[in-house]
């Protein structure tokens, strides 16, 4: 069985600076989202408990091919990539359709997981809309998952309530990110991320039309004013007098 | 005439939407429907706020498995000319506005804050990049599906000419088994809905949230952390987390001890109404996002605080 894990090239989010309110991507590196990493860890836990090949796919501009080594060291067996230039920025819908027409070229996937959200947009959708593509059930913000022969049974966790539910794979399962604690790989593990095997295809092996026309528009994207008062307050003092003026004391 | 369709598992989040639904109505010349599943008690709550609801009650639809659902949606959609569907974006909703869209080749946003009508066209805002900015979006399909943050609008009051009527769909067999299902122990604290938050983050030491704990008491308010604090420290449980990864709090007050104000933070709390925030770096960028801003050593200002608060 394959246990297949879908992974998001995105910049690193703790090294974007913003400049006069736009973010500031400059010489900002790629790397795996972080919840991705996650559902990384809980493939190779998988793996390693019920066997298996661990595949990573991923669809993404050509920076690809070197970010993925960072989920290959991290424990996955082999990468199927897609790459393309045009890919840097695709909306979810197309993210998905990629995603799902090159899974759909991997044999007896069992279990496919996903983060619950990408680490730049985290909009959530794609796990999702593979799922419909695929025709496969889907079990979203899991924080366990057990394999037993044909059946997964995962526990699902809500704002307000958790269930445990059993189906037969495939199926489509979204970690969050308490759900493990990904392994930092050692040395040796990096090393032989190198000469895993990767299979690179381009959108025109995949069996798919995508349409240019996107069917989200950013209209501005823009680092939020802050219009705040900032009165320096010297002691405790002049703080309570502060919150008392604003009516918060003695309410 | 086409069609808002609204759904959500949440009651309190459904009246939510019924607002959300008149901002984009009283601009456009689309019809609210309300759509509830085999739940009598949410339908009669709101039709009783005015709305023109559709009861699908279907013993067969089992509502754990979200391609299930979005399939009784899908149908509903059809049958009542919805052009737009406005979801939750709880957990739930946010794992169904995805199927949904894909299964209606709709456009989607989830995680939205805010609606508004420009030119005849619906614009969202949500956050992006890890809520470092705020992005003004607009979805070009012709089907939509827009799922709304939580508390992002107040809930509809109540009002007069609502109706139900039943909505018959086919539901289609799942391959899902729920084995169990409970509510949540352990803490019940709703940082969301308290006004008054005092939020600790890694400035603090273990040894003063005696302190804190008191002066939140004084002030009627509740305790709240920084990430760290409960997925590092666990000093706090980590729903009372704030931030990209935890809640986003609008509460009147909030009272930031000891957070140096990462994006990843204060995107849970910049929408408080007055901000208080002590940190003993006067550099840190959660005196600039601050109302009243304190440079000072917790060690020392706090003791203080609490003696002055009484």
């Amino acid at each position: 069985m394959n246990i297949v894990v879908a992974l998001k090239q995105v910049p690193d989010l703790q090294q974007i600076r913003i400049r006069n309110r736009q973010p500031v991507f400059d010489g900002v590196p790629y790397t795996i989202g972080s919840i991705d990493k996650n559902a990384l860890e809980a493939g190779v836990q998988l793996k390693e408990v019920s066997g298996g090949n661990l595949m990573a796919v991923s669809v993404g501009n050509e920076e690809l091919e070197d970010t993925i080594k960072e989920a290959l060291a991290g424990g996955a067996d082999e990468a199927c990539l897609v790459i393309d230039d045009k890919l840097a920025d695709i909306e979810s819908s197309s993210s998905a359709a990629l995603l799902a027409a090159a899974i759909k070229k991997i044999d007896d996937v069992g279990l496919l997981l996903f983060g619950e959200g990408s680490g730049d947009n985290y909009s959530g959708q794609v796990s999702s809309r593979v799922a419909e593509i695929l025709g496969f059930p889907q079990i979203g913000y899991a924080s366990q998952i057990e394999l037993e022969g044909q059946t997964a049974r995962i526990t699902r966790v809500l704002e307000d309530s958790e269930e445990v539910l059993e189906v037969r794979m495939p199926v489509v399962v979204s970690v969050l990110s308490d759900i493990n604690k990904p392994r930092i790989p050692s040395v040796t593990q990096i090393l032989k991320a190198g000469r895993k095997p990767k299979k690179v295809l381009g959108i025109d092996d995949l069996e798919i039309e995508l349409s240019g026309d996107r069917t989200i528009t950013t209209l501005s994207s823009l680092a939020p004013e802050t219009d705040r008062q900032r009165i320096a307050i010297k002691s405790a003092a002049d703080l309570i007098s502060a919150l008392r003026a604003e009516g918060f004391l003695g309410r | 005439m086409a069609a808002i369709l609204i759904y959500s598992e949440k009651r309190p989040l459904a009246l939510e939407l019924l607002t959300a639904a008149a901002v984009i109505a009283q601009d456009t010349d689309l019809d609210v429907k309300v759509v509830c599943i085999n739940n009598n008690e949410q339908a009669d709550e709101m039709a009783g706020r005015g709305a023109t609801t559709y009861h699908i009650q279907e013993d067969n639809l089992n509502l754990a498995d979200t391609a299930c659902v979005a399939a009784a949606l899908e149908q509903a959609v059809n049958k009542l000319d919805a052009s737009i569907v406005l979801l939750s974006s709880n957990r739930r909703g946010k794992e169904l506005a995805g199927r949904l869209a894909q299964k209606i080749q709709a456009g989607c946003l989830t995680d939205v804050n805010g609606l508004a009508v420009v030119e005849g066209k619906i614009q969202c805002s949500r956050n992006a990049l890890g809520g470092a900015v705020i992005s003004i979006q607009r979805i070009e399909t012709e089907q939509q599906v827009i799922a709304l943050t939580p508390r992002s609008y107040e809930a509809r009051p109540v009002q007069e000419g609502g109706s139900i009527k039943q909505l018959a769909i086919e539901a289609v067999s799942s391959p899902l088994k729920l084995i169990s299902s409970r509510g949540k122990a352990g803490d019940t604290v709703d940082i969301e809905a308290a006004d008054i938050l005092v939020i600790v983050g890694q400035g603090m030491e273990e040894e003063d949230m005696g302190l804190v704990e008191s002066i939140a008491q004084t002030l009627g308010g509740e305790i709240a952390c920084s990430k760290p604090l409960a997925t590092d420290r666990k000093w706090l449980p980590e729903d009372r987390i704030v931030g990209l990864s935890g809640k986003k709090c609008k509460p009147q007050l909030a009272i930031i001890l000891g957070v140096s104000g990462q994006v990843q933070f204060t995107v849970g709390i910049r929408d408080a109404h007055t901000i208080v925030a002590i940190n003993n770096d006067e550099n840190a960028y959660i005196l600039q996002m601050a109302d009243y801003a304190m440079v000072a050593d917790l060690k020392e200002i706090l003791p203080e605080l609490k003696g002055a608060l009484g």
